[in-house]
């Protein structure tokens, strides 16, 4: 059943040419390009630069997805997606992989048939305000305007956390990172919140950045990651271990500068496998050989990742945190590649 | 006999279905009504093969799971611990506040318009031309941002009534505050307040309320009354008896007797922490909303009624004049009744037009019934096809009432042809 719904005119429910398609990666195949859902602008995870090019730590596990894949990190094509649109674009078949810092819940899981492939950014919601307030806790925000993007997990969290703090709060309700950035500006409203990396993110393209303040308190646990359709395990795996190939480059020292060298030279029979240097891993998911390798090629592993687009010597400045190696005492963990 | 049968009516064989005119408009209507039937069919099928293909249901149970999230304006008592079908009934409610203040202001601005537009003074009826144009011709949205983002950019944060010398100051006596987020202006309160009527649900009416409404309504009935009397004291004497005093005296007097008793008062909005409290927050987003719809509806409004009045021969005002009428009674008497049968129908697509156009308050953050059903619950609960569907319902009754309405009245106003 392949027929491609027309719905007239629930546009807004585009389930157009999407549902019953269940080899997603003999389609990106066969198309030559990886239809990647990214965010519509949110500096050091997913923008365009000034000439048009989509840069980012979430757009980077797009290259590697595509370089995986296609053998081609550049054949992706970047669908910006808002809130409110992102899950339906990916479940209507129009993207192939969302990476947009999206957070991994249990009913996103189940009842909306995504599947979070893994976790590629450990983050938490937090406040940003005006140094001019005077606040310098989430606790004395009681009666405040806060900017809020519509249908983010994030939504939520504030009402849950001002009811539990039993205090009260006027939301604004915005669409787009770049407009409640305008509306915080304004001072339309005193606070806004979303995942501390998006503040982060947001406050680095301030014109004043040392202006405003990230409130220390974290009210929520916010996982981000890619997500695919439910229903294709397949393209699902590939998505998955395309990521932990970039984790696990970076646990065995693999990178972007070293991997040529290493494919000939490296006797670590784990880095050996990563690279299809001994087993063909590749052939499990359907792909060739040096998969992980050209995945690893496109834009380094994750730590290289991490550190070009939002680590500390950027200009959003995150230190690695719960985002470090296992073995630096965070959470980033890939499981064996065997 | 039956040969004479035979010949005036010759049996039916197939091929009359085409060739015989007294079958052939049935037999198309069959075919189109098939197809028709076949093509909603297939959408119907494809979409239960679709949701089903993504292991999708069709269920509306999600409007009764919590909602988990907060609304601005709530016109209802409305927590994030209510369900989501409370939340779409709070966004409807916001439809229709924006809707009939906006239908209502839109036929202000549009009767002035369209008047002036006919005016022999060149300069109004110049600028009239100038504001019907440019608003009939720049999209709807871009309106709606644009007076948005004054009242953003261009308002003072609340914090700037801050302290001694503040940078921004409350108009009227102290009772209105224009910020970038809101105007905050003076709530009711009253001394002797008779308690609400419940109506379950926690939707209640303050007794003072229908009150007033009940005596403005009798008011009214009364102020006709008192006008048909003068009318048959006038057919009978000719002299019409002044009534002015006495209609301004049952509109007024009983409100302000309910307004003493009530102990009715106003509390002024006070700046307390990060925002104003006591008063009524009314959200930019609101306002902006109302103003845009407005202006561009009225702007189409005007083109009509000046089409209606146009549609009056001259020669009806010109003999209204050679009776010695005044051009106020002229207006009144002769013009407008002609004119409003030609406006009616059109105006009830413009009122139609400026319900559906609501839906785009979220390009403002307002929380309508598109904003709270079709936005963040539909967000939440990934329930698309329904959120839509329910939405698209809504707007449909919505959008049938008023042209329900609007025909009733339409049928009282047209050319009754005796």
């Amino acid at each position: 059943m392949n027929t491609s719904v027309f719905l007239g005119s629930v546009a807004a429910v585009t389930l157009m040419a999407g549902a019953g398609m269940a080899d997603t990666l003999a389609d990106v195949k066969a198309r030559g390009e990886l239809n990647c859902g990214v965010n519509t602008g949110l500096v050091g995870f997913a923008a365009p630069d000034a000439n048009g090019n989509w840069t980012g730590f979430d757009v980077d596990i797009c290259k590697a997805v595509a370089a995986a894949v296609l053998g081609d990190a550049t054949k992706v094509k970047y669908v910006p997606t808002t809130g409110q649109t992102r899950f339906t674009a990916l479940s209507s078949g129009e993207v192939d992989v969302l990476a947009r810092n999206s957070t991994w819940t249990f009913s996103r899981d189940t009842d909306l048939k995504l599947d979070f492939i893994g976790v590629n950014y450990y983050d938490g919601q937090g406040f940003m305000v005006n140094k001019d307030l005077g606040v310098t806790s989430a606790k004395e925000l009681d009666g405040a305007t806060v900017c809020i993007q519509t249908g983010t997990t994030t939504e939520l969290n504030l009402a849950d956390y001002f009811k539990a703090n039993n205090m009260t709060y006027t939301p604004v309700n915005i669409d787009s990172n770049a407009e409640g950035e305008q509306q915080y500006m304004a001072g339309a409203c005193d606070a806004y919140t979303t995942d501390a990396s998006g503040l982060a993110a947001t406050r680095a393209a301030f014109a004043d950045p040392e202006n405003h303040i990230i409130l220390p308190e974290i009210i929520s646990k916010e996982p981000l990651g890619p997500a695919v359709r439910h229903g294709d395990s397949n393209w699902g795996d590939i998505v998955r271990w395309t990521l932990y190939a970039l984790i696990a480059a970076e646990e065995y020292g693999v990178t972007s500068a070293n991997v040529e060298e290493l494919t000939t030279s490296s006797q670590n029979p784990e880095v050996q496998r990563l690279l299809g240097v001994t087993d063909d891993l590749g052939a499990m998911i359907g792909l060739d050989k040096e998969w992980a390798k050209r995945a690893i090629m496109a834009s380094g592993n994750y730590g290289e990742i991490f550190a070009a687009n939002i680590g500390e010597q950027t200009p959003i400045g995150l230190a690695r945190g719960l985002n470090a190696q296992w073995t630096q005492g965070g959470l980033m963990y890939a499981m064996p590649f065997r | 006999m039956t040969d004479v049968m035979v010949s005036a009516n010759p049996p039916f064989r197939p091929s009359m279905l085409i060739h015989d005119r007294r079958y052939r408009s049935m037999t198309f209507q069959v075919i189109v009504f098939i197809l028709v039937m076949a093509l909603a069919w297939w959408l119907v099928n494809n979409t239960v093969r679709n949701l089903a293909a993504m292991g999708k249901d069709f269920d509306f149970g999600f409007l009764w799971q919590r909602a988990g999230y907060d609304i601005p304006q709530t016109p209802i008592p409305y927590t994030s611990d209510d369900t989501h079908l409370r939340a779409a009934f709070v966004g409807l409610l916001n439809t229709l506040i924006v809707s009939i203040l906006g239908c209502i202001a839109a036929t202000v601005v549009g009767i002035i318009a369209g008047v002036a537009r006919l005016s022999n003074n060149w300069l109004i009826a110049r600028l009239m031309t100038v504001y019907v144009e440019a608003f009939r011709n720049v999209p709807l949205l871009l309106w709606i941002l644009i007076v948005f983002a004054i009242f953003t950019e261009v308002m003072p944060p609340p914090n700037a009534f801050r302290g001694d010398d503040p940078a921004a100051s409350m108009i009227l006596f102290d009772h209105v505050a224009l910020t970038n987020r809101y105007t905050a202006i003076p709530t009711l309160a009253m001394t002797n307040d008779p308690g609400s009527l419940d109506l379950g649900a926690r939707i209640t009416f303050n007794w003072a309320t229908i009150a007033f409404v009940v005596v403005l309504v009798a008011g009214w009935i009364v102020r006709r009354m008192i006008a048909a009397w003068a009318q048959r004291v006038q057919d009978r004497t000719g002299v019409r008896p002044t009534t002015w005093w006495m209609s301004l005296g049952v509109m007024t007097v009983p409100s302000l007797l309910l307004i003493w008793y009530f102990g009715l008062h106003m509390i002024p909005p006070q700046l307390r922490g990060f925002n104003f409290t006591g008063g009524l927050n009314v959200q930019n987003g609101l306002v902006a909303l109302w103003l845009a719809l407005t202006l561009y509806t009225g702007a189409f409004i005007a083109e009509i009624v000046r089409a209606g009045i146009l549609a009056v021969s001259r020669g009806q005002s010109e003999a209204a004049f050679a009776l010695g009428l005044r051009p106020g009674r002229t207006m009144n008497l002769v013009i407008l009744p002609q004119a409003l049968r030609v406006i009616i129908p059109p105006l009830i697509s413009q009122y139609l037009n400026l319900t559906k156009n609501s839906s785009l308050a979220i390009a403002v953050g307002y929380m309508d019934i598109k904003g709270t059903l079709g936005g963040t619950t539909l967000n939440q609960t990934g329930r698309e096809l329904e959120s839509i569907l329910l939405m698209m319902g809504v707007y449909l009754v919505l959008s049938l009432i008023i042209s329900t309405g609007m025909n009733i009245f339409n049928a009282s106003v047209k050319l009754k042809e005796r």
